[in-house]
């Protein structure tokens, strides 16, 4: 709508003007020859001037200019790469060396362990053979009282019995009979008591 | 008179007038606006390359940016092969671009809203194109002007439109610069009259409607210079890669 206008209105002001200055001025200063020439020359003078230095000078420049970033951020982009890369490799390395020690620090641990479970084995052998030894000795020892204490017993019987007869009684009785007695009976209940 | 909006793009001497034999060469506003131009694009374009950092600054990065882009539209229309021109349609296109920006400031001259400056540039393209292709394929060049897969029977007809229209190419390229250079200042200039001529209580809307003209002209200042630019690259890329 508004180019529609616009070129409306510049068509209406054309030939307007065309009519309105056409005596006054000779129309379009555009179509009067009287300075083409000098036009001409100028034109070709700074136009061919200007060409000259641009392609000559200034445009080589811009283009060198270019040219030269875009190698620097290739080669940028390269380095950067390459770094990257390197970086990788080394942190593969790393997590190697960090895998390696954690299976070192394993094995260690193991042997320790190994080592310790060893140890603390031999010594409950040690331990385990004192302690069987000391059993041993204990067990012989309560055998030794065990066969002692009957006969201390019977003995005991036999005094306490005969000192009761003889309070019973009033006279002194043979103590071998009684004590034929009591050996007699601790035979029999010993069985019962001691189990042998 | 200053209220003519034509009057703009009246050329007159700067300075006495000069001759050579027949020739009137004198130093004319339009000239100046030349000079300006081309001094101004050498001027940005030398600040621009003078240091290479690879980080640019902001006049590196504008000629960076304009040679890329320069570079970009002629490799696609015109393929590897016009890297040669490349130099030249940059020229081109900084000249006209740079002439047409020049002419948006008030009080100065637009160079390009000339037929005859728009009309030597154009017949230079032409006939530097046409050398171009004679020399690229010899008199296979004038296959251009045969199109394959049209019948026998229009092919006359289709020849004729082809050569027309290819002769007509320097004066469709003159005739579209200068005329939207043309137009578009003597909008502005008749826009800014309405604006006096109608004082202070109606003088807003064309006011407004200048400003906004503005805004086009710059826009179409940069447009006409690249369809300028990128019809060269097109011509070129008929003359360097024929296809029929």
């Amino acid at each position: 709508m508004i180019k529609k206008i616009y070129f409306q209105s510049i068509f209406f002001s054309f030939l307007f003007f065309k009519e309105a200055f056409a005596a006054e001025s000779g129309g379009m200063p555009q179509l009067n020859p009287e300075f083409w020439i000098s036009q001409i020359f100028w034109l070709i003078l700074t136009f061919g001037i200007m060409y000259f230095i641009l392609s000559k000078f200034i445009l080589p420049k811009i283009s060198n200019n270019l040219e030269s970033r875009k190698s620097q951020i290739l080669e940028n982009i390269e380095a950067a790469e390459k770094q990257r890369e390197d970086s990788e490799t080394k942190l593969k390395e790393y997590d190697e060396i960090l895998l390696k020690s954690k299976m070192e620090a394993k094995s260690i641990f193991n042997q320790a362990r190994e080592k310790a479970l060893k140890d603390i084995g031999s010594k409950k052998e040690v331990l385990d053979r004192q302690i069987d030894a000391e059993i041993i000795k204990a067990e012989k020892e309560i055998k030794e009282l065990r066969v002692k204490a009957p006969d201390k017993i019977n003995k005991i019987a036999i005094e306490t019995s005969s000192e009761l007869l003889e309070k019973l009684i009033g006279s002194e009785i043979n103590s071998s009979s009684i004590s034929a007695i009591v050996n007699d009976l601790s035979k029999r209940n010993g069985d019962k008591y001691y189990g042998n | 008179m200053a209220a003519n909006p034509m009057s703009q793009f009246d050329v007159y001497r700067i300075g006495p007038e000069i001759k050579v034999g027949a020739f009137d060469i004198s130093f004319t506003n339009a000239s100046l606006f030349m000079i300006i131009s081309t001094v101004s694009i050498l001027l940005v374009f030398n600040l621009g390359s003078k240091r290479n950092s690879v980080l640019p600054n902001k006049m590196q990065l504008l000629a960076e940016l304009s040679y890329t882009f320069v570079a970009k539209m002629i490799s696609d229309t015109a393929g590897s092969k016009a890297k040669p021109y490349f130099a030249f349609i940059f020229s081109l296109f900084m000249f006209v671009l740079f002439c047409n920006m020049f002419g948006m400031i008030p009080y100065t001259f637009t160079v390009t809203s000339h037929i005859i400056v728009t009309f030597i540039l154009a017949s230079f393209i032409f006939i530097g194109v046409t050398i171009i292709g004679f020399i690229k394929h010899g008199f296979g060049y004038l296959k251009l002007f045969v199109p394959s897969g049209v019948p026998a029977v229009l092919l006359p007809l289709i020849v004729v439109i082809e050569i027309i229209s290819y002769l007509s190419r320097p004066i469709s390229l003159s005739v579209r610069l200068f005329a939207n250079m043309m137009a578009g200042h003597t909008m502005m200039k008749v826009f800014g009259g309405f604006v006096i001529s109608l004082g202070l209580v109606g003088g807003w809307l064309p006011l407004s409607f200048s400003v906004a003209l503005t805004g086009l002209e710059i826009l179409v200042a940069f447009l006409q210079a690249y369809v300028f630019a990128i019809l060269t690259c097109i011509y070129l890329n008929d003359a360097l890669n024929l296809h029929h």
